[in-house]
């Protein structure tokens, strides 16, 4: 099968040649009330009808463009008796299929992209459910939207060229760094590319650069005060001023914490590889996610009947990314749990903004930043022949980290006196699996017959963390 | 070599998760066959531990501890006897440095008039014939059988 279009025929259908960005400008220019600066005010201010119209547009537009020129699109489309002249209203994306991670998976590592290798820039990758990755690609419009995306979220809290924002997130195939490091330079702020680690040297920078903002895991910003603290330096006396804070769950009342012992506002962002990355934030009212309706559609379904629920209503997330060229992501279903807003936001823009995520239609678990899933380590751990069928994943939270413990039953025939051989073995074990998840794990070996079996559906996570 | 086999001790070595209760639990079950202890060390591994234990009756300790749900299993090691004053254990490891047998583990009980090292080689049919050579006191697995109160 051939999911690659041919590069000219498909420039007709470029998203961008609807959706002005700013890029050509240097700095957004226009401020509200004195105070904030605003990305594009002319999309974030839009009024709901004229945002109808381009969504709409942007909407038809991609299943246009997917349906003729992806074979994959179009199986799907068939099989879902859709067609693009079926889509009329926004309303009509429900005739279009779900995706889920299944999917993502089974055409691993590139038969969903749908433009020729020429035209990808970058790659980024994210843990898969299993042994493998979810390989993400981008044109360099998916990185223009990606950034400007962010670049908006980061404008909506007052940041911009007079900032300096250390990306305390991950550099490398993760996207959280890259994400942020390429939003905040297109803002004109400085950027600390300071990626993970090396706690006092983060601090250090932050006193010494004067830091204003900072992007990481919201247990990484708790870590990050309290390493402070043992080196006598008050973050609150510090220049910085916001966390930028997500890729975990986290609750209101650890932004409580961060808020009052740091001095730093804590800001919830938003985003997933499978969609580029980070990619929103709430504007600094704290009233929720802003998901700008030109980069993409938001349906909150009920995920038993997969019907969209209405505003404030409780469900699963459900995002149709409407300027994607190299991935298209199309009703993707998250996993998220998470209500809608849709009432104009007390800062002016008009985009809905959904609310702190509350749990997860799955059992995935986000540990460190990462998100892992348990059937990527029963996986990982059928690779080992020393150990059984069994296992369970213990999750804590030590301090303001992540710790993740996985117990596995040693075969008797794989037990033997040798301390040295088991100890090897659990190291061993506890190597792969950090290899395959992408995050540490220590390993226990329990004897046979000693970890709970379960008749029905396997429940083995115990997640102990206290958020 | 058949000779020298003799001199291979059966020792249980008992894989056990590091909480209360697993000690007890051993000592129970051989409490209640009648399984004498000669000699026991714990090994402490991550999150585990090895227990090693010498007892009198090797297969009915194996036995015991595999239907009260134990992973178990043997491991040969050899007994040497030495002296039970000072200096008794350089005499020993003096030998077993000069016989070039180099030790994994090993822990020693009191069996009057005489010590006792137990000591786990890396190959004990090789340990044997070595230390042997250097004049070492073995004693043989049939010492074990009787229960040493009793003699």
């Amino acid at each position: 099968m051939v999911f690659i279009v041919g590069a000219r025929s498909k420039k007709h259908y470029m998203l961008h040649a609807i959706i002005p960005h700013s890029a050509a400008r240097n700095f957004p220019l226009l401020t509200v009330a004195g105070l904030l600066a605003v990305w594009n005010p002319k999309v974030e201010f839009m009024p709901q009808q004229e945002l109808d119209e381009l969504q709409l547009k942007l909407l038809k537009t991609m299943v246009y463009r997917l349906y003729n020129f992806s074979s994959f699109y179009k199986e799907r489309m068939n099989a879902a008796n859709v067609t693009p002249d079926d889509i009329h209203t926004l309303a009509d994306v429900t005739k279009l299929p779900f995706m889920t991670k299944k999917d993502l998976r089974e055409y691993y590592p590139d038969r969903l992209f749908t433009v020729p290798r020429r035209e990808i820039v970058r790659y980024h990758a994210s843990s898969g459910t299993t042994g493998k990755p979810t390989i993400v690609a981008y044109t360099r419009s998916d990185i223009e939207m990606w950034s400007e995306s962010l670049a908006r979220a980061l404008s909506s809290i007052g940041l911009g060229p007079d900032d300096v924002v250390q990306v305390a997130n991950t550099y490398g195939l993760f996207t959280g760094g890259l994400g942020f490091h390429y939003a905040a330079e297109k803002i004109g702020a400085a950027v600390v590319p300071a990626s993970t680690g090396n706690t006092e040297r983060q601090i250090q920078m932050i006193q010494d650069l004067g830091v204003t903002a900072m992007a990481a895991t919201p247990s990484y910003m708790m870590y990050l005060g309290e390493v402070a603290e043992k080196m006598g330096v008050s973050i609150k006396d510090t220049t910085l001023k916001y966390g930028l804070l997500g890729a975990e769950p986290w609750s209101d009342k650890m932004r409580d914490r961060i808020q009052e012992w740091l001095g730093v506002t804590g800001i919830n962002c938003f985003g997933a590889s499978e969609l580029a990355g980070p990619l929103w934030s709430e504007c600094d009212h704290q009233c929720g996610i802003h998901i700008w309706r030109d980069i993409c559609l938001l349906e909150i379904i009920d995920p038993e009947t997969g019907e969209q629920v209405g505003p404030g209503e409780r469900g699963e997330m459900v995002l149709t990314m409407l300027q994607k060229e190299a991935f298209p992501i199309v009703r993707y279903r998250m996993g998220d749990i998470t209500t809608m807003e849709t009432e104009k936001c007390a800062c002016g823009r008009t985009h809905p903004r959904i609310s702190r995520i509350t749990g997860r239609v799955d059992d995935m678990l986000i540990i460190r930043g990462i998100n892992v899933f348990p059937s990527q380590v029963e996986y990982c751990l059928h690779t080992n022949p020393e150990v059984g069928n069994e296992f369970q994943i213990l999750v804590d939270r030590k301090g303001y980290m992540d710790e993740m413990m996985v117990k596995v039953e040693l075969k008797p025939e794989a037990f033997t006196d040798n301390i040295l051989e088991l100890n090897a073995l659990r190291e061993r074990i506890s190597s792969r699996l950090k290899s395959s998840l992408n995050v540490g794990a220590k390993v226990e070996l329990v004897a046979p017959g000693t970890l709970p079996r379960f008749e029905g559906k396997a429940k083995r996570v115990v997640d102990r963390r206290e958020i | 070599m058949s000779d020298l086999s003799k001199y291979k001790i059966k020792q249980l070595s008992i894989f056990s998760e590091n909480k209360p209760g697993r000690l007890a639990a051993v000592s129970k079950a051989f409490m209640e066959e009648k399984v004498n202890i000669l000699a026991f060390s714990i090994a402490e591994g991550a999150g585990y531990g090895v227990i090693r234990v010498v007892v009198d009756k090797p297969e009915k300790g194996l036995e015991t501890l595999q239907q009260a749900g134990f992973m178990v299993r043997f491991t040969d090691v050899m007994a040497v006897e030495m002296q039970d004053r000072p200096g008794g254990l350089y005499e020993l490891t003096k030998m077993l440095s000069e016989a070039g047998v180099n030790v994994e583990y090993a822990y020693g009980y009191r069996n009057k008039p005489c010590a006792v090292l137990i000591i786990r080689v890396e190959d004990v049919d090789q340990g044997i014939e070595k230390v042997l050579a250097h004049g070492a006191k073995l004693l043989d697995s049939d010492h074990f059988q009787l229960d040493s109160c009793n003699k």
